[in-house]
């Protein structure tokens, strides 16, 4: 699971009033390889949480020097471009677990695929 | 990539072994995949560059076609683990970086926000098996997405979705209509093909507020 995909990601265990961020528990991570698209790490930037990312990214000590705070102008430096580029998309958590951060419900991650599945479905 | 290219790619997606009659799964076939994703890149440019969503992504053929055509970040959604393991093998074999798989039912309550994707793309279970689940995947895509939904339907429903899409906000064109042919896909079919006729349809969601 990207970590772009985990900040898109909310719990949605019935009854919980907040169930974003999901909490990380990484057993392993691995780094692909993906192409770099300078347009689309923009538009990414002021969609993401950005404060979420950071926190997410430094739990599983994968930080790549990408600053705690978003500056006005860092959209035209292509090096901060790049390095956020690694961590939305290059960093997968392929086995480990999202913990709903109000339930405690968790999420297991496999094979880097996050199963959502609520109820019965989620006991194998 | 042209056309022809695609569609010889897609046509080495391996598809499903045993595919369950209650999830109504079947393969898009890659000559469909290939011109509906093909159609979406070049007349609505809502491929490239795009974080886009294949909701009930089955073998993950759409997924697949979608990072090939220069999408960014693709997520595909499925119930069933079968599809997903294959859909997964699928995307090592083409060493696709950038298609994300999750497990997840549609129907449950939303884990993603609203117009979190750019598009979505999807080949949704008719509602054939389980009544109404079409609808339910076309409500969803709409939340989802920010600018489109590319669908297939039943061209019987078209005027049920119509009425429905107006009353969601969303705009409605039918792109083609097509014919399926779905050979003898599951044991029970008495002839050999069922012939549907089928809608590929875009739906416009930037007004849409639900």
């Amino acid at each position: 699971m990207r970590l772009l995909t985990h900040n898109m990601l909310t719990s949605h265990v019935k009854g919980v009033e907040s169930g974003y961020p999901l909490i990380i528990e990484a057993a392993e991570v691995v780094l692909r390889n993906v192409d770099f698209n300078a347009d689309f790490i923009k538009r990414m930037l002021a969609k993401v949480n950005w404060d979420v990312l950071y926190q997410s990214a430094k739990a599983i000590g994968h930080l790549n020097d990408i600053p705690e705070q978003l500056q006005p102008n860092m959209e035209s430096d292509e090096g901060f471009l790049r390095k956020a580029h690694h961590v939305l998309l290059e960093v997968e958590i392929k086995e480990g677990c999202l913990i709903c951060p109000t339930s405690k419900k968790r999420f297991p991650i496999s094979n880097g695929i996050p199963n959502m599945l609520l109820g019965e479905e989620n006991e194998s | 990539m042209k056309l022809k290219q695609l569609e010889s790619y897609l046509q080495m997606v391996d598809t499903f072994d045993k595919p369950k009659i209650y999830l109504e799964q079947y393969a898009t076939t890659p000559h469909i995949a290939a011109h509906m994703l093909y159609n979406i890149d070049t007349m609505y440019n809502d491929i490239q560059g795009k974080v886009i969503c294949d909701l009930g992504c089955g073998c993950g053929v759409l997924s697949i076609g979608a990072s090939m055509l220069g999408g960014c970040l693709i997520v595909g959604l499925d119930i069933d683990d079968d599809a997903l393991t294959i859909a997964k093998t699928n995307i090592d074999e083409f060493e696709l970086e950038n298609v994300q798989l999750i497990k997840a039912n549609i129907t449950d309550s939303e884990f993603f926000g609203n117009n979190i994707f750019d598009t979505v793309i999807m080949n949704p279970p008719f509602g054939t098996k389980d009544k109404g689940i079409d609808m339910e995947f076309l409500h969803r895509a709409l939340k989802l997405a920010s600018t489109s939904v590319y669908s297939l339907h039943k061209s019987s429903t078209r005027q049920h979705i119509k009425k429905k899409a107006t009353e969601w906000g969303a705009e409605m064109t039918v792109v083609a209509e097509l014919r399926f042919n779905l050979e003898n896909t599951y044991k029970f079919h008495k002839h050999k093909s069922v012939d549907i006729a089928v809608d590929f349809i875009k739906f416009d969601c930037s007004s849409v507020a639900i």
